[in-house]
This record gives structure tokens, C-alpha cells and sequence, in this order.
């Protein structure tokens, strides 16, 4: 009988997941069929530009990894909104958090020369994420201790962040006349996939002959991100430091009568989420651009609170967050290349937004009716 | 049944069905016009299920509904007022920074062309206010009221609207011994004036104390009609629950121990700064009940947010077992074996989102078998819910199911499950049953007297005069922040309570005489 309640259950739960999962595809499709509108106006055919979409997204291996490194940041960021979120805050200094923990992995990838890979590089990652983390943690702090509201704090650090790192730092250090840092070392490097067919080690793989199209971007901070969101999944439900950010992001003041202080949930939350957005940053500095470099943040932080929300804010939900976005991206860009303009593409990517936050609407309306109506 | 004419409603064989749940199963129910009838039973009976498909909310899925006689098919609220049926809901329908004329009109403005007439309204509101002894300020906004004002303004909207039947979802559960009064004053004016109530509660006293008729529902089903004159509380009671209820709580003499908890000289501040709690000295010994009794407002809520480490304390101490806890926190004060029962289930005592599993180790949660290490424990956390649910009798929906989705009957068992379970030397017991069925009161008074028989020192805070006393053992008087009087609760009653605790007769010594 127990059992039996518990399966009943579990299958409850798959089933409001899976329910979830439907209703972000739909507000996909609903996007794309809305898109034909916008696409027509611009004179081209909505079919080769949906297929250029598709192809540019999925249509080789090579598109399919560069589909993947496009996700990458964004992942980050959405996890830099997610965490937080689940604790009652909403950070909007993803964008800030990134720029930091970028210039700060960028100039320690160039500063020191004279270390091993082995351990410049995790040195470089985690000097970026400590920034991050730092910036991040600021406005939780300034939460825990003032009450000062979050929204407002992060974004004003969002400023500070952009002149700080490239209005100051680049111009600043920079030795050419590109808006960068100068280059990491390339101990200080991410591995690139287009690099596995000659690198010493992971060329010995049988199968890195797959890796050899020179037009591969990914690089190994993909992997770290999936890792971050699968370590962000277990901190939050399964640990007590998890538990904790939970309740209070339900109700901190039952989380209080319950001897947890909702303070340093709301810091920990937005330290967390501030180092992953710092990632981001690293990653793009030591993967990407192999240097920090002006407008690597390409809005990756506004963006990441869309991701976050069409993954309703789980960690692996986020995820699929990433990787539609990425493939808008990556797959938008063969729709240029077929004719429809940016804007278009822009238009498009923000009416998946808007019909998924709309169709949350459908779905309480739906719970509503049920109620109403009851069974039979 | 058949249809007279001074029947207002006639609800017949009405049959709601809910995933899994029989709400209403073939529920009879009939209402004479201007008398006040009272709707009872326990925590999940099917009253507001029933409510609600009278008034439009649900879909019935079998039955039939005659209003003044002509059968009727209501599709949604817009029908039930239209026929003049209007609802005061348990949490009011009010929007906050709206005025509470506006709030009234709402929906159905007087107009000059096209801009709200303020006058015509609040002569309208004016109206109905003095008509009926509905006594509101026109022209204050809602959050600035109290709650019993807020509930006079749904009343006159509903009124607005042209109710001839009142339906009030528990109205009293959210009012304070004197709002309650004045609501009684209310009905019987209505009632005067023609209206027809129906009142739903789960508090036998209000409905002797006020109605005329009481159907009872139990389970989804209508039990009996009856007539309030022909009848006992303790009838009714046992009409609900199905079985002979206790309303008489049982209890030994107190055999008092040791000192296990003192409070010295206590000052704590209120919200807005306004000291609350104003040099309160206590002691609590062990196997003894002190209870303190006041009307709601006189620094109670304050007092125990202190004592738990919710709320800062200015200055005084406090001792568990001799030991100085005034500077702890709310974790350590719960490691030193205190117990907390909150006032407010839903605010503090339960995050009403958590299932019950993580509802019933919030406070535990760090503490091995629920976990180790900072590494949660499901496994063991799921076995302890089983056992938890099964000793507390918690019933809605297993370990899985969220604490929002239980009855407030069941949250607070899930509370008094929580915190006995770990075995306390001293428990802070606040408003214990408040909104709690008669059913679920019997368990929870037994399950504190119980404590105190194994020797734990209890705090009881109650705005139920006769909880207080029927529990307590010795009954401290709080008044404007400050214990007045200490008494032996054998040798006191409601009169004298009564008395001390609006101020009448201040005793000279503010001294807790019971060491």
C-alpha cells in the first residue's frame, strides 16, 4: 500500500515534469509559427529560413558542438539566475559577475608565464570564479546585513563592472590596438576540441580524427558547465545547505522559526551564483577569445534569466535552457546567411521568451479548470 | 424533499468529486428564510466544497440546486449574486491600497460619464453602514484597517451587491474575542433587517452562542440537521467526529519539579519599536503547565519570539536549566531541548511549499539520522515521516504531499509531531489549536498534557480564555506588556481572568508568586 503510494507519486512528479517540458516546446512552436509572420515581412520564405535555422543548429557535427559552445555561457549565467532565485533573490548581475570573473581569469592567463598548464590553468578558472563569486556575493551581503534590495545593487554593480574591467582595465593594459588584454599564456588555455586530433594525449583517442574540422569552437568549458549545474542540483536538493536556501525561498520567516538564517542562505546563494557567472567569464576569456576582451560579455547575462526561467530554474532544466538558446544563436546566424536579417533572429529568440512565460499562464489556467471541474 | 416556501435554499443531493476525493457525497442541505444557520463540521467534512458550488466556484457533478424555489444552474460567481447570494470569503477578497468605498463599488461603480461619482458611493456606503450597524471608515485604505473593519467592508459589498443570502467562510477564525462579539451583533441586525445567514466554523460555542439551525457534514456527507435549542456542544461534537468527543480536557494534579526555565525582568521591542514586552519575570518547573492569558495584542507575540530567539531582547534574562540562553540564537535555543509550537502555522511554523518530509525536520534538519556531514539523509528522513505520520495520525496525502495541500488541522499535527517528537525538556506552546478541528484539539491537548506528565515545563499562550484555563496549571495575567497577576488555575475562572486582563484591577505585586 505504501509502495504503491510512493510509486503513484514519483510517477505524479514525472508526470508535472514531463507536463513542464511540453509546455516549453510548445511555446517553442508556437515562437517559430509567430516567426513566419516577422520572416515575411522581410521577403524571404519562411521554409528556407526555418531550414537554415535547423541546419545551422543541428545540421553537422560540427554545427551540432558549435550549437554546444554557444550554450555554454549562457548555461552559466542562467545557473547564476537560478540558484539565487531558488532562495528568494533575483540577481540581474550575471552580466557583471561575468565581466569580472573574465578579466580576472584573462589577466592571471597572461601574468604568470612560467607555470605548468596543470596548474596555471585551474588557477586562472578559479581566480575568475572568485571574482565572480566576490562580485556576486557584494549585493548578498549587502541583503543579509542592510536588507538593501538586490535588483537595484546588482544592476549598479553591473556598471561599476563594465567600467571597471573595460572602460579602466583594458585600456589600461592593453598592448595593441585591439580592446583586449593581452593573450594568455597558452598554459593558461582551455582545450579546444578542434585541438584533440593533434594534442599529445587526447589525440591517442581513437576517435579524435571526428574533431579535426578547424571551424569547431567548443572547448572544455562546456563540460565544466554541465559539471557546475550537476554540482549546483546536488548543493540545492541535497544537502542542508540546499535545504536551507530552499526554505528560505519559500518563506523566510518559517526558515528563521526553524533556526536557519536566512542571511547567509541569501549570501552563500549569490556568492555561488556569482562564481558560476565568473566562469562564464573564464571560460570565455580562456576558451573562446584566449584573452578578456570588450563585448565578450554579449548580453549573456540578461539572456541567462530567460534560460533560467524556461528551465524553471532547476539546474538541469537550465541546461535545455542553454542549449535552445545556443542553437537559436548558432542556427540564427545561417539564417543570415540565407537572407533574413538579425533583427529578425533577435525578434524570434524573444518570442520564445514571451510564449513561454505566457504559457505558464495556460498551465495555472489548466490546474484551475481541473480543480473546477473535478474528475469524471 | 419538499419544496416549502419559506425555504430560501435547497441544496439536494449535491455530489463534488476531486481526484481521489469524494468532497460532497450526495449532500442535502436547505436554508429557511432570515434565520442564521450554521454549516459545521471538521477540517475537510466538504464545507467549503459545498460553499463553493452554491456559489458558482465548482461545477457540481450531480445534484440540484432551487433558489427561492426555482431550481437554478449557476455557471460561475457573476450568477450566485445576481440571484443575491454574496460570500464573505475566509481571506477577503480586498485590494490593499484601495479605499474602502472604492473597494465596496468595485465592479460596479456609480458613474458621472465616465469617472467613479466618490459621493454617490460613500453615501451608498454610508448607507448600508448605518443600516445594518456595519461600522466602517469610508474613506480609509484597507491596509491601514483592522482585520475587523476589512471583514465589516465585505460585508457591505456584499450588501452593495444586493445579497439576500450570506454565506461566511469561518468568519471568526481570523477575529479577536471582541471582533467576534461585534460580529455576532452584526448577524443579529441582519438577521433583524430579513437576511438570511449561513456561517461555517468549527467552533461549537459560536454556534450555540449564535445560531438558529446547524447541518452537520462529516466526510463529504450531511449528517444531520438539527435545531441549535434541541441540542448540546457536546452533541454536535460528536456529530462531527462520529465518536464521543472530550470536550473537558482530562488531567491529573500537576507534580511539579525542578526549575526549568526563568524569565527575568524581560524587555523586548515590537515592530516599531514601541517596547512590547515590558520587565516580564516567569518560571516554569518541571511537569507544570503555566499558561498565560490576555487579550491578543498585550506583547504575547513579542514575549515568544524572544524566548525563541526570533526577536532581539533589550535587556532581562532567560535560563534553561540554569543555563543563560538570553543571547542565543533560534538553533541553539533549540538545542537546549526547547520545543516551539508558533502561532502562526503558516508564516512560521511550516514552509508551505516543503512536502512533509522536509517540513518535519525544519529545525532538525542538521542533526543526524537526518543528516550527516551536510548531506541530507531522504532515506532516513522518509522513515521518520512514516512513523511520524502514522503515531500523529496526519492524514492528506502521505510523506510526498505538500504541507499547503493538508487541512489546518493536519499542519498543526504535523507541527506537534515535529516538535514532541524530539522529546523536549521545555515547550513554548502558542495559539496550539487555534483553526484546528474538535477532533484534532482533543489530540493536541492530550498530547501536551501528556508532555507535562512526563516531566517536561510547558509555556501555554492561548487567546481561548477556556483553553488557558482548562489546561494550565497556574495561569499568568499579561496586560500592555506586563505580567499582573499570577494565579492557581483551580482557584480562578473566566470572570476574574476576564477582569485582570483588560486592567480593571491591577494587583500591586508584578511578581511571579508561584516558587
Amino acid at each position: 500500500m505504501l509502495e504503491v503510494k510512493i510509486v503513484e507519486n514519483r510517477w505524479d512528479h514525472i508526470k508535472s515534469m514531463m507536463t513542464n517540458f511540453g509546455i516549453s516546446l510548445l511555446s517553442i512552436v508556437v515562437a517559430l509559427i509567430f516567426g513566419i509572420f516577422f520572416i515575411l515581412l522581410t521577403d524571404q520564405s519562411p521554409v528556407t529560413a526555418y531550414q537554415a535555422l535547423y541546419h545551422g543548429a543541428f545540421g553537422s557535427f560540427s554545427n551540432i558542438l558549435n550549437t554546444l559552445w554557444r550554450s555554454t555561457p549562457l548555461i552559466l549565467t542562467g545557473l547564476a539566475f537560478a540558484l539565487p532565485f531558488r532562495a528568494g533573490l533575483i540577481n540581474i548581475g550575471a552580466e557583471g559577475q561575468l565581466l569580472m570573473g573574465g578579466f580576472a581569469a584573462g589577466v592571471a592567463g597572461y601574468v604568470f608565464t612560467s607555470l605548468p598548464g596543470f596548474i596555471h590553468l585551474p588557477l586562472a578558472i578559479l581566480i575568475g570564479m572568485l571574482a565572480g563569486a566576490l562580485w556576486g556575493g557584494l549585493p548578498g551581503l549587502l541583503k543579509a546585513k542592510f536588507g538593501s534590495n538586490e535588483v537595484i545593487t546588482t544592476i549598479m554593480l553591473n556598471h561599476i563592472a563594465i567600467a571597471l574591467t573595460i572602460n579602466y582595465g583594458i585600456n589600461k593594459l592593453r598592448t595593441s590596438s585591439r580592446m583586449a588584454t593581452p593573450e594568455i599564456e597558452p598554459s593558461a588555455a582551455l582545450l579546444r576540441f578542434k585541438e584533440i586530433p593533434k594534442h599529445p594525449i587526447w589525440g591517442k583517442l581513437p576517435f579524435a580524427d571526428i574533431f579535426t574540422n578547424p571551424g569547431i569552437r567548443l572547448h572544455m568549458n562546456f563540460v565544466l558547465a554541465i559539471i557546475a549545474a550537476i554540482i549546483l542540483w546536488y548543493i540545492l536538493f541535497k544537502t542542508t545547505l540546499g535545504y536551507e536556501m530552499r526554505a528560505v525561498g519559500f518563506n523566510s520567516d518559517g526558515a528563521e522559526y526553524g533556526g536557519i538564517k536566512p542571511g547567509k542562505s541569501m549570501f552563500i546563494t549569490m556568492f555561488l551564483g556569482g562564481a558560476v557567472a565568473g566562469l562564464a567569464g573564464a571560460g570565455e576569456a580562456l576558451g573562446t577569445h584566449l584573452s578578456f576582451m570588450s563585448g565578450m560579455d554579449a548580453g549573456y547575462g540578461f539572456t541567462g534569466i530567460a534560460v533560467a526561467l524556461i528551465g524553471q530554474t532547476h539546474p538541469i532544466g537550465v541546461i535545455f535552457g542553454g542549449l535552445l538558446f545556443g542553437a537559436l544563436n548558432q542556427g540564427g546566424l545561417e539564417m543570415q546567411f540565407a537572407g533574413v536579417p538579425s533583427e529578425i533572429v533577435n525578434i524570434i529568440q524573444a518570442l520564445v521568451i514571451f510564449f513561454v512565460a505566457s504559457l505558464q499562464i495556460l498551465k495555472m489556467y489548466l490546474r484551475k479548470r481541473k480543480e473546477k471541474e473535478g474528475v469524471e | 424533499m419538499s419544496r416549502e416556501e419559506n425555504y430560501i435554499l435547497e441544496m439536494n443531493n449535491i455530489t463534488k468529486l476531486f481526484p481521489g476525493v469524494k468532497a460532497n457525497d450526495n449532500v442535502n442541505f436547505s436554508v429557511k428564510k432570515g434565520e442564521i444557520h450554521a454549516l459545521v463540521g471538521e477540517n475537510g467534512a466538504g464545507k467549503t466544497t459545498l460553499m463553493k458550488v452554491l456559489y458558482g466556484l465548482y461545477d457540481k457533478d450531480n445534484g440540484e440546486i432551487f433558489y427561492n424555489g426555482e431550481k437554478v444552474n449557476l455557471k460561475g460567481p457573476q450568477d450566485a449574486i445576481d440571484l443575491g447570494i454574496g460570500m464573505v470569503h475566509q481571506h477577503f477578497m480586498l485590494v490593499d491600497p484601495l479605499t474602502v468605498t472604492e473597494n465596496i463599488v468595485l465592479g460596479n461603480e456609480p458613474r458621472s460619464g465616465i469617472i467613479l461619482n466618490q459621493k454617490k458611493a460613500k453615501d451608498k456606503v454610508k448607507e448600508i453602514s448605518e443600516k445594518y450597524g456595519l461600522y466602517v471608515d469610508p474613506e480609509a485604505e484597507i491596509r491601514d484597517i483592522s482585520v475587523g473593519m476589512q471583514q465589516r467592508a465585505e460585508i457591505i459589498k456584499t450588501l452593495y451587491r444586493g445579497a439576500e443570502l450570506l454565506i461566511f467562510d469561518e468568519p471568526t477564525a481570523v477575529l479577536t474575542p471582541q471582533e467576534i462579539d461585534e460580529l455576532f451583533e452584526i448577524f443579529k441586525s441582519l438577521k433583524e433587517q430579513g437576511k438570511t445567514i449561513v456561517f461555517i466554523t468549527h467552533k461549537l460555542q459560536e454556534v450555540k452562542a449564535i445560531s438558529d439551525r446547524i447541518t452537520v457534514l462529516r466526510n463529504g456527507k450531511s449528517v444531520d440537521t438539527v435545531d441549535t435549542e434541541d441540542v448540546t456542544e457536546e452533541d454536535v461534537a460528536e456529530l462531527m467526529v462520529g465518536r464521543q468527543v472530550l470536550l473537558e480536557v482530562e488531567k491529573t494534579k500537576a507534580n511539579p519539579g525542578k526549575k526549568i526555565f526563568e524569565v527575568n525582568n524581560l524587555k523586548v521591542s515590537d515592530n516599531r519599536d514601541i517596547p512590547a514586552v515590558r520587565g516580564v519575570s516567569l518560571t516554569v518547573r518541571k511537569g507544570e503547565i503555566l499558561g498565560i492569558a490576555g487579550v491578543e495584542g498585550n506583547g504575547q507575540t513579542e514575549l515568544v519570539e524572544a524566548l525563541t530567539g526570533i526577536r532581539k531582547i533589550e535587556s532581562g534574562k532567560v535560563k534553561v536549566r540554569d543555563k543563560d540562553i538570553t543571547k542565543f540564537d533560534a538553533r541553539e535555543i533549540k538545542r537546549e531541548s526547547v520545543a516551539h509550537i508558533p502561532e502562526d502555522r503558516q508564516k512560521r511554523g511550516l514552509i508551505m511549499d516543503f512536502n512533509l518530509q522536509e517540513n518535519v525536520i525544519l529545525g532538525y534538519h542538521d542533526l543526524e539520522p537526518f543528516s550527516r556531514n551536510g548531506i541530507m539523509k531522504y532515506n532516513n528522513i522518509a522513515d521518520y515521516t512514516q512513523k511520524l505520520i502514522d503515531e500523529f495520525d496526519i492524514r492528506g496525502g502521505g510523506m510526498e504531499a505538500k504541507a499547503k495541500n493538508l487541512s489546518g488541522g493536519n499542519q498543526q499535527k504535523l507541527i506537534v509531531a515535529r516538535e514532541f517528537s524530539q522529546d523536549p525538556e521545555f515547550l513554548i506552546a502558542s495559539q496550539p489549536t487555534r483553526g484546528v478541528d474538535v477532533g484534532s484539539i482533543e489530540f493536541i491537548h492530550k498530547q501536551i498534557i501528556e508532555r507535562r506528565d512526563n516531566g517536561a515545563g510547558v509555556l501555554l499562550l492561548s487567546a481561548d480564555l477556556s483553553e488557558v484555563l482548562s489546561l494550565s496549571d497556574r495561569i499568568a495575567v499579561i496586560f500592555e506588556g506586563e505580567i499582573v497577576d499570577v494565579l492557581d488555575a483551580s482557584e480562578t475562572d473566566e470572570r476574574e481572568l476576564g477582569k485582570l486582563m483588560t486592567g480593571s484591577t491591577i494587583d500591586a505585586g508584578g511578581e511571579d508568586s508561584g516558587k
